[in-house]
């Protein structure tokens, strides 16, 4: 067994739920070596290594906050070093912008949005959700080492208690990461609901809402039931909710348990980030919304009607 | 300033994809990726607001990518370069990223401009590959822009789940935008009939000196497997009859939710 790169995040001692996830995918292929940023928090190593990471490599340096691509040279030299089955990252942004540079400079190939990962004769077995997640895509690395970028809630955290090595090394700042500059970053106040791509129950609204304000019924079912609150593009472009919350295309792409859509219609685009789903509801006032294709239960009517009944109705079986 | 957009000829995403037997997706009947425009339309703003910018729009793709050439030349822009070669068939992102690198070494751009994925394979790795390849910076994701011409930086504001980022560079700089940057122009008429005179080169691996090994057939990932995922069983639709909200609890109580 060889070792497999994980690239994990973490903020104040929380390591986050998708870096878990990447361990127990890692696990599958190799022994985890997770890599982070910043020196050894007790907390930190301590929940790596109950996910199974053999070893905890630190990037002691502040500097990656402020030159997010310093993290391909460390990476790059630690994959050097240790010749790795895989690398996975998170498939956000940074992710993914970490794996394309990582691509080049190791002549690995990519795969990204990965939403399983499995251990094959001929190397990792990367499934991926292709065409508004209208097909599956089972994909290999061919050539150069697998690099695999993998969505959050691929798989369920699984515990593997191990005491791993701690290994350090300072961050090669070369002129190439220098060019690319963190202003500012503002962290965004916690709604104290669940995170988007990490809940169990997503509930969203569209332009059915006709506004802002009424978004609080999406908020009151939310709440009702432990869930997420989702936006369409339609209401987010409207300016009647965070773009952080748009599911869809462009936006969030969710996976929960349950997914009830209020007054959405079920563009292409909305479907892309919610089909996934394992049980979908629908409340809309047009009976011909595509969005009942998806529907395992839908309600054609007034979502003003629909949504306080419903609340209503939680509350009264729940006293 | 000399702007290079990045754009891709995708299939109708409308319409259900095909694809060849090598898994690879059949282009034939596409456009330009819808995502792309916001890109286009960015460089457009760029040329309103700095007078004597130069735009350029950069393809690689078969014979029929010229049509995504024409449609970005259509909303604007002085001039398209389209990378086409029969070995480039069955690229992947490394090796899309390798042929746009060295068109863009030989157009010599301030600023790429580059979606924020592409609407068919979607993985968003090309303009950070363009980055490391040129060895420029890279503020992805951007879902606002602004220059300072002055200084010749370029700084991004960035959005996502968990926080709100702003990012500097200095140009030369590869920039990806979001669907959030401002809405796309439609093409005019004018702009149509000007598109027809405008300068659309097409050069192949040998002119930019790539070899027809490193591209193509030498990707570096393969598909096993494509499977349409099956279609959900048709659900339980049911009209309000003053009743929606109870039956609505009604199914998630059999379903466990409440």
């Amino acid at each position: 067994m060889s070792g497999v790169l994980v690239l994990v995040g973490h903020i104040a001692g929380q390591v986050s739920r998708s870096s878990l996830e990447l361990l127990t995918l890692a696990r599958r292929l190799g022994n985890p070596i997770a890599v982070c940023a910043g020196t050894a928090d007790d907390e930190v190593v301590k929940t790596l290594g109950r996910y199974g990471a053999e070893r905890v490599h630190l990037i002691e340096s502040d500097e990656l906050e402020e030159y997010p691509v310093a993290w391909v040279r460390a990476v790059a030299d630690l994959a050097a070093d240790v010749q790795p089955q895989a690398v996975l990252t998170e498939s956000t942004p940074d992710g993914r912008e970490i794996a394309a540079r990582l691509a080049v400079r190791l002549g690995g190939g990519v795969l990204t949005d990965a939403v399983d990962v499995q251990a094959g004769p001929l190397g990792p077995v990367v499934t991926q959700w292709a065409f508004a997640a209208g097909y599956t895509v089972t994909s290999r690395v061919v050539r150069g080492i697998p690099i695999i970028a993998v969505k959050s809630n691929a798989v369920v955290p699984a515990e593997a208690p191990v005491t791993p090595s701690i290994t350090r090394s300072g961050l090669q700042l070369d002129e190439a990461a220098r060019r690319t500059r963190v202003l500012s970053r503002t962290v965004r106040e916690s709604t104290g609901r669940p995170q988007l791509t990490e809940a169990d129950i997503v509930v969203s609204g569209g332009r059915g809402l006709g506004g802002a304000e009424q978004f609080e019924l999406i908020e009151n079912l939310a709440d009702a039931l432990g869930g997420a609150v989702g936006a369409s593009r339609a209401a987010v472009d409207s300016g009647w909710y965070a773009h952080a919350h748009q599911v869809g295309q462009t936006g969030v792409t969710v996976s929960p348990q349950l997914y009830i859509a209020v007054g959405i219609s079920g563009a292409i685009q909305h479907r892309a980030g919610m089909q996934t789903s394992k049980t979908i509801v629908a409340v809309n006032k047009d009976p011909d919304a595509p969005i009942f294709e998806l529907a395992d239960y839908g309600v054609v009517g007034d979502l003003f009607q629909v949504m306080p009944q419903l609340v209503d109705e939680i509350a009264r079986r729940r006293a | 300033m000399k702007i290079v957009v990045c754009v891709k000829y995708v299939p109708d995403m409308s319409s259900q994809p095909r694809f060849t037997a090598e898994h690879r997706v059949d282009r034939a009947g596409g456009q330009l990726s819808e995502l792309d425009e916001y890109a286009v339309e960015q460089a457009l703003r760029v040329v309103d607001a700095v007078p004597g910018t130069h735009v350029t729009h950069l393809t690689v793709g078969p014979p029929a990518a010229a049509e995504a050439l024409r449609k970005a030349l259509a909303m604007g822009g002085d001039a398209a370069v389209h990378v086409s070669d029969e070995a480039i068939a069955g690229s992947d992102a490394p090796a899309t990223a390798l042929i746009l690198a060295a068109a863009l070494r030989r157009l010599e751009p301030d600023l790429v401009l580059c979606a924020m994925a592409s609407t068919d394979s979607g993985t968003s790795l090309v303009p950070a590959m363009l980055a490391e390849h040129l060895e420029l910076p890279q503020l992805t994701f951007a879902g606002e822009v602004t220059f300072e011409p002055t200084g010749g930086t370029v700084r991004v504001r960035r959005d996502t789940a968990q926080e709100v980022r702003h990012l500097e560079a200095a140009l030369p700089a590869v920039v990806s935008v979001t669907d959030r940057i401002g809405e796309p122009r439609y093409p005019s008429f004018k702009g149509i009939m000007a598109a027809k005179k405008k300068s659309l080169e097409t050069w192949t691996l040998a002119d930019l000196g790539v070899p027809a090994d490193q591209v193509g057939a030498a990707a570096r990932t393969v598909v096993d497997e494509i499977t349409a995922r099956p279609a959900r069983a048709a659900g339980t639709i049911v009209p309000d009859d003053g009743e929606g909200g109870r039956l609505l609890a009604d199914f998630l109580s059999t379903q466990k939710f409440i």
